[in-house]
């Protein structure tokens, strides 16, 4: 596919490198001549320096035969003009447009319409905010939980937890949840041991340590976690560092269910935080002030979440809270070669905020039919969910029993969502058309494999 | 140690699919009952057999290429090609290995310095083969590998980079660097059938028209003849040859705009190409009214016309000659190989420091001027409506220097040998430029087997540092490539 992506900025950087891995056409445009010049040199694409709103640039950038612009610049006006001109000056069939603030996003009264779709032609929006809020909200809900990802609406849930020792199932075959839990639906998708992953059998042995990820219906995900590790205390109090965008919205969120507190530096921010935060504690200082953590109790924190600008200061930040005895740190992370290097160690969950957007953008480029996409373990992996189109005879999907499927090695299904009926997948469950399936895929490799099997056959049209 | 082992793996890929041209000369000899086919036999198994051992051998350890390992591939690709290259013409030619190495480089690298004589009674598939090695190496062979190799795809950028000439080529045509390659081929490739037509319909042999067509789009100047174009000695295919000199001599992704966007105001926007055609044209026609005042020739047709096609001959280092023009004046000869060193584009497949270096070098120097006069002023330097970093500026700089020493010095070493100053100087410029013939005794009329080992050798490496832009080839030199 021909893409242009304006902006070369973290979200826009971390796309093109996982669109240029999908043999993409990928045109990047920017201001920053340097940036452009590293991104030349480490990726198979072509830049364009110059305003990406411009209709001279976007020319050059070769709108007028691309097949989708991506706008994520800094600047949402910048991102809504250039797509307003790729519909009507270039015809570029896909925009998607990272939009931060709320008023365009804001739905019209009449027909539902956000105006970022409705005057400015975008025809999806992202908001890395608002993904990564999200991110942290449903981490806070499971605190066990490394990673919960959303297919369905919220209805079903892909969850990553850790094994330990003195979990029911841990060192037990997968075949035993079955006869351990009988009313309990859910499915083990992957297993990661020692940074490896296994496609997991009946026989499959869970040992402690391992990462497993298991689909399940919300209402039943704390039950099988409790399966697999003791259960922590639920959630009350937290402790959120760095008042930016993302701290801001998390407050807003939480503090209606839980006693917040939220530290930042700027004396006019925390003002500010104070007026538009209703429950929120908002105490001035630095993140990675110990007498301030201390006396506020960081001690009897459950969660502790960094989230300023800065990844060094997210990471002392977390690294220290922890020392103190929070009971769980979690720190936003946006260079990923220190995501692996902290996660799993003293800080219990590192957030990459690129990635958290990633699986949006996906979803929206990918071929086939596909609702939702979650980009996982950077970048290696990815949770799906794919509408099934066809019937038995056009496609090698619909119409079939799970194990008629021809599934490329690495690619499992975990559930099926019939209108508003979830089944979790078993051997003979049968897909019908317009189902909803949810997969797990080990290795990225093999998504182009996929994205063919679930595409219907000619005849379909 | 691993880096060096993924490399192998890639060149065996490449010297693999070298292998595969020598069907060309195989076919010719065959369609010929030529003596020869069973040396192209033997070259090609050889080629491949060896291509397919360091590729398999090495697949274990292939990853992506790093910067560092484009710079290395492409010399042992421009070293090590020649090598396989030589040995049908070896055997054949009972030539030493010496002489068979700098034809094959001469061949590659587009250069067209002979040692060879008697070029006329060599079977056809030989003079081909001589023909295809100047065409490949003129778009280049990198290219072409990473137009159609698919393993290429990450870090062909890098070795691009390093094989292509210009300073500036940061400009992708398209978003991925095979496309870009496959279609400078495509377009050179249709360039030079339409060559080959023309050759063929005005008058040449089959032959004769296949192996000009490509040695006139590399802008290389191997000839099947002894006495160059001289032997055809028609006004006509002279002319055609100088239409396609001059179309070689242009940057091929100019030809690649043209085609996409089908307007002529693509060859007016660039700069460099209307300096090229211009300063070749003014000089061929000085060149010619210049002999005439000398009553070199009766009339100023006919001087027109000899000195056209040799000055634009030798200013787009193809070397072709249809008289010979070192029996003119040392002025006018000396005149052409001193073009021949800066005329051609950038991207182009000719050779020298190109018209653009010579260009921002003009602006650098008016820069300094002005300068002096206004001391706090800011100038940039201006090209093509943008102003060029002063890092290009630098690199410019820097290799025109290197350009410069190399000459010296080889000249010197070639005159320490025994050579008088003319020939060693002429020989040193029209290999480091890859013109082809020199003047005084490797002149158009001479060949380079006047040379002693050691001085073929030198001029062998001025052809292959000229072909790579000296950085390509001395950076794998400097210790600090060594160090990890």
């Amino acid at each position: 596919m021909k893409i242009i992506i304006l902006g070369a900025g973290q979200v826009g950087g971390t796309l093109a490198a996982s669109l240029v891995a999908e043999n993409n056409d990928l045109t990047i445009v920017d201001m920053d001549r340097q940036r452009l010049a590293e991104l030349q040199d480490r990726f198979d694409l072509r830049t364009v320096q110059g305003h990406a709103a411009h209709p001279t640039v976007l020319q050059k950038a070769g709108a007028a035969d691309a097949d989708m612009v991506v706008a994520v610049t800094q600047s949402d006006e910048t991102n809504l003009v250039a797509c307003k001109l790729c519909a009507s000056e270039f015809n570029v069939p896909t925009r998607v447009a990272r939009v931060r603030s709320q008023d365009y996003l804001a739905q019209d009264e009449e027909d539902g319409e956000t105006l970022a779709r409705k005057h400015f032609a975008v025809d999806h929006t992202i908001s890395p905010e608002q993904e990564i809020t999200h991110y942290l909200r449903r981490l806070v809900e499971y605190p066990e939980a490394l990673q919960v990802l959303d297919f369905a609406e919220g209805r079903v849930r892909l969850v990553a937890v850790r094994a330990y020792h003195g979990g029911p199932l841990v060192g037990h075959e997968l075949q035993v949840i079955r006869k351990h839990m009988p009313d309990l639906d859910c499915r083990v998708a992957a297993i990661f041991r020692k940074n490896r992953g296994i496609v997991p059998e009946g026989h499959t042995v869970i040992e402690p340590g391992d990462e497993v990820f298991f689909l399940a219906k919300k209402e039943d995900i704390p039950n099988v976690m409790r399966e697999l590790r003791r259960l922590d205390r639920p959630v009350k109090r937290i402790m959120i560092a760095g008042g930016g965008n993302i701290g801001k919205r998390l407050a807003m969120t939480l503090e209606k269910n839980y006693e917040v507190k939220l530290i930042d530096h700027n004396k006019q921010r925390c003002a500010q935080l104070g007026a538009e935060l209703n429950r929120t504690l908002v105490l001035m200082g630095e993140v990675t002030d110990e007498e301030l953590l201390d006396q506020e109790s960081v001690q009897d924190m459950d969660v502790f979440c960094a989230l300023t600008n800065d990844d060094e200061d997210n990471i002392m930040a977390a690294l220290l809270a922890k020392r103190m005895g929070a009971h769980r740190v979690m720190a936003l992370i946006n260079r990923s070669s220190y995501v692996d290097l902290v996660q799993g160690g003293e800080i219990d969950i590192a957030i990459s905020p690129a990635q958290a957007t990633l699986g949006p953008l996906l979803s929206k480029i990918r071929r086939g039919d596909m609702a939702v996409v979650h980009s996982l373990r950077r970048g290696a992996a990815e949770a799906l969910e794919v509408v099934v189109h066809g019937d038995a005879k056009n496609s090698k999907v619909a119409g079939h029993r799970i194990e008629e499927i021809n599934l490329p090695e690495g690619a499992t299904i975990g559930a099926i969502i019939r209108g508003e009926e979830v089944i979790i997948a078993h051997h003979d469950t049968l897909i019908q058309s317009e189902d909803h399936v949810i997969l797990f895929v080990l290795n990225k490799r093999i998504i182009p494999k996929v994205e063919k099997l679930f595409q219907a056959g000619l005849s379909f049209f | 140690m691993r880096a060096l082992f993924s490399l192998l793996h890639v060149l065996g890929g490449v010297v693999f699919m070298f292998g595969l041209t020598l069907i060309v000369p195989m076919l010719v000899a065959w369609a010929g009952n030529e003596t020869t086919l069973h040396l192209f036999v033997k070259d090609m198994v050889l080629t491949c057999g060896a291509g397919l051992l360091l590729w398999g051998g090495f697949r274990p350890f292939r990853r992506e290429l790093r910067i560092k390992d484009g710079f290395l591939l492409v010399t042992l690709v421009w070293a090590g090609l020649p090598v396989f290259a030589m040995l049908p013409l070896m055997s054949h030619l009972d030539i030493s290995a010496t002489d068979a190495y700098f034809e094959a480089v001469s061949g590659l690298t587009a250069t067209g310095a002979t040692v060879l004589t008697g070029l006329d009674t060599l079977p056809a598939s030989i003079n081909i083969w001589r023909g295809e090695l100047q065409w490949f190496g003129g778009m280049g062979v990198i290219v072409l590998a990473v137009a159609i190799l698919p393993m290429l795809g990450i870090g062909g950028r890098q070795l691009y980079k390093a094989e292509t000439p210009g300073p500036m080529k940061d400009s992708k045509l398209t978003p991925r660097i095979a496309q870009t390659a496959k279609g400078l081929w495509l377009i050179y490739a249709v360039l030079t059938l339409a060559c080959f037509a023309a050759y063929w319909v005005a008058g040449m042999s089959w032959q004769d028209a296949l192996m000009h067509a490509f040695t006139t789009m590399g802008l290389a100047g191997f000839s099947s003849h002894d006495a160059s174009f001289g032997y055809f000695n028609s006004p006509l295919l002279e002319f055609i040859a100088v239409m396609f000199m001059l179309v070689a001599g242009i940057n091929f992704a100019t030809h690649f705009r043209f085609v996409r966007e089908r307007t002529f105001g693509i060859y007016n926007h660039d700069g460099e190409a209307k300096a090229f055609v211009f300063t070749v044209l003014f000089s061929g026609v000085l060149i010619g009214l210049y002999l005439w005042a000398l009553d070199h020739y009766p009339d100023v047709l006919t001087s027109l016309r000899y000195a056209v096609f040799n000055t634009v001959s030798v200013a787009t280092t193809t070397g072709y000659a249809s008289t010979d023009f070192g029996l003119w004046p040392f002025f006018a000869g000396f005149w052409m190989l001193l073009l021949g060193t800066f005329s051609t584009s950038s991207g182009s497949t000719g050779g020298g420091i190109k018209m653009i270096r010579a260009r921002l070098l003009t602006l650098q120097l008016y820069r300094e001027l002005k300068r002096l006069l206004h001391p706090s002023a800011q100038i940039p330097v201006r090209y093509a409506g943008a102003s060029v970093p002063n890092q290009v500026i630098f690199a410019v700089l820097a290799f025109f220097f290197v350009f410069v020493m190399t000459a010296i010095v080889m000249t010197l070493a070639m005159m320490a040998t025994g050579l008088e100053p003319v020939t060693a100087l002429t020989a040193v410029i029209a290999t480091l430029s890859n013109i082809g013939p020199g003047l005084g005794a490797v002149g158009p009329s001479t060949t380079f087997a006047v040379l002693n080992d050691f001085q073929t050798s030198l001029c062998t490496l001025a052809m292959i540092l000229g072909r790579l832009e000296m950085f390509t080839f001395l950076v794998v030199l400097t210790p600090a490539f060594w160090r990890s």
